[in-house]
């Protein structure tokens, strides 16, 4: 269960208000295969990842992307229970995707990036502060049923 | 890991733009780290860390003076970053974990005053680098 004081959830949410979350996960989801190119190993039937553009133009990145950041936002609604929120999809990624947990912390990284990116002053200190919470309690919700 | 050359001159271009800000940015960095990641406060328990800091100021433009001077060295981290290294070790002993946490941050400040410049390939170049820095800062632990 991760902890917001009242003013972290109105940042949160004020702010996620202002984004294209579509694009955001797009974004977060290529810059992770990216910077992390090991990260690759998971979507090798994605097609074409040889370079830094063809990624960030690739149709089911982009795809994905928003898949995983419609799941992000779902998560947004349940700060207070994000275990029970995540429990299916961290058995999906345990039993069926075989996805070490350290790359759900990546992404999380990489969503903070890209909103710093797209926010600018308004993402200040505290606004990161409080999108960590969130990003590490995800995290740690889809890595909770791992055996 | 190892920079290549287009690393490299992504990384120079990156921090050619950057320019006069660099202390701005170290400064700005380092207070993310201390907000977000308040176990980094216990290195720096003689600052005040507040919002403006003129303590905070001061070491962001020592930590973004001597990246800039990496910067210039890219062919030879180890060599440039020796005394640094000797000091991580054996007086600071800032645990590893932390530089992490800093490579972050400084990342999340460029995206943010940089948006158009930080492509995700720069990106990528400028997380190697800091992760390079890092790892030559810690090469003399033990």
């Amino acid at each position: 269960m991760v902890h917001l004081t009242d003013a972290e959830k109105a940042l949160v949410s004020g702010l996620w208000g202002k984004v294209n979350a579509d694009a955001v996960g797009a974004e977060a989801l290529g810059r992770l295969m990216v910077v992390y190119p090991w990260t690759q190993r998971f979507f090798e039937h994605f097609g074409d990842l040889s370079s830094a553009s063809a990624v960030m133009s690739n149709a089911q990145v982009k795809a994905h992307g928003k898949k995983v950041i419609h799941s992000f936002a779902d998560g947004l609604k349940h700060l207070d229970n994000l275990k029970g929120t995540f429990s299916s999809l961290s058995e999906l990624h345990c039993d069926k995707l075989h996805v070490d947990p350290e790359n759900f912390r990546l992404l999380g990284n990489m969503i903070i990036i890209v909103l710093s990116h797209d926010l600018g002053k308004d993402f200040t200190p505290s606004a990161q502060a409080a999108f960590q919470k969130v990003v590490a309690g995800v995290a740690n919700a889809l890595a909770h049923k791992y055996h | 890991m190892v920079l290549s050359a287009k690393d490299k001159t992504n990384i120079s271009e990156a921090w050619g733009k950057i320019g006069g800000h660099a202390g701005e940015y170290g400064a700005e960095a380092l207070e993310r780290m201390f907000f977000v990641y308040p176990t980094t406060k216990t290195y720096f328990p003689h600052f005040d860390v507040s919002h403006g800091s003129a303590q905070v100021k001061g070491h962001g433009k020592k930590v973004a003076d001597a990246l800039t001077n990496a910067v210039g060295h890219l062919d030879d981290l180890p060599g440039a970053l020796s005394a640094l290294s000797d000091l991580h070790a054996h007086k600071l002993r800032v645990d590893p974990v932390n530089f992490k946490l800093l490579s972050h941050c400084l990342l999340v400040t460029l995206a943010n005053h940089h948006p158009a410049d930080f492509t995700p390939a720069v990106h990528a170049s400028l997380d190697k680098f800091f992760a390079s820095v890092s790892t030559v800062l810690t090469s003399k632990y033990r």
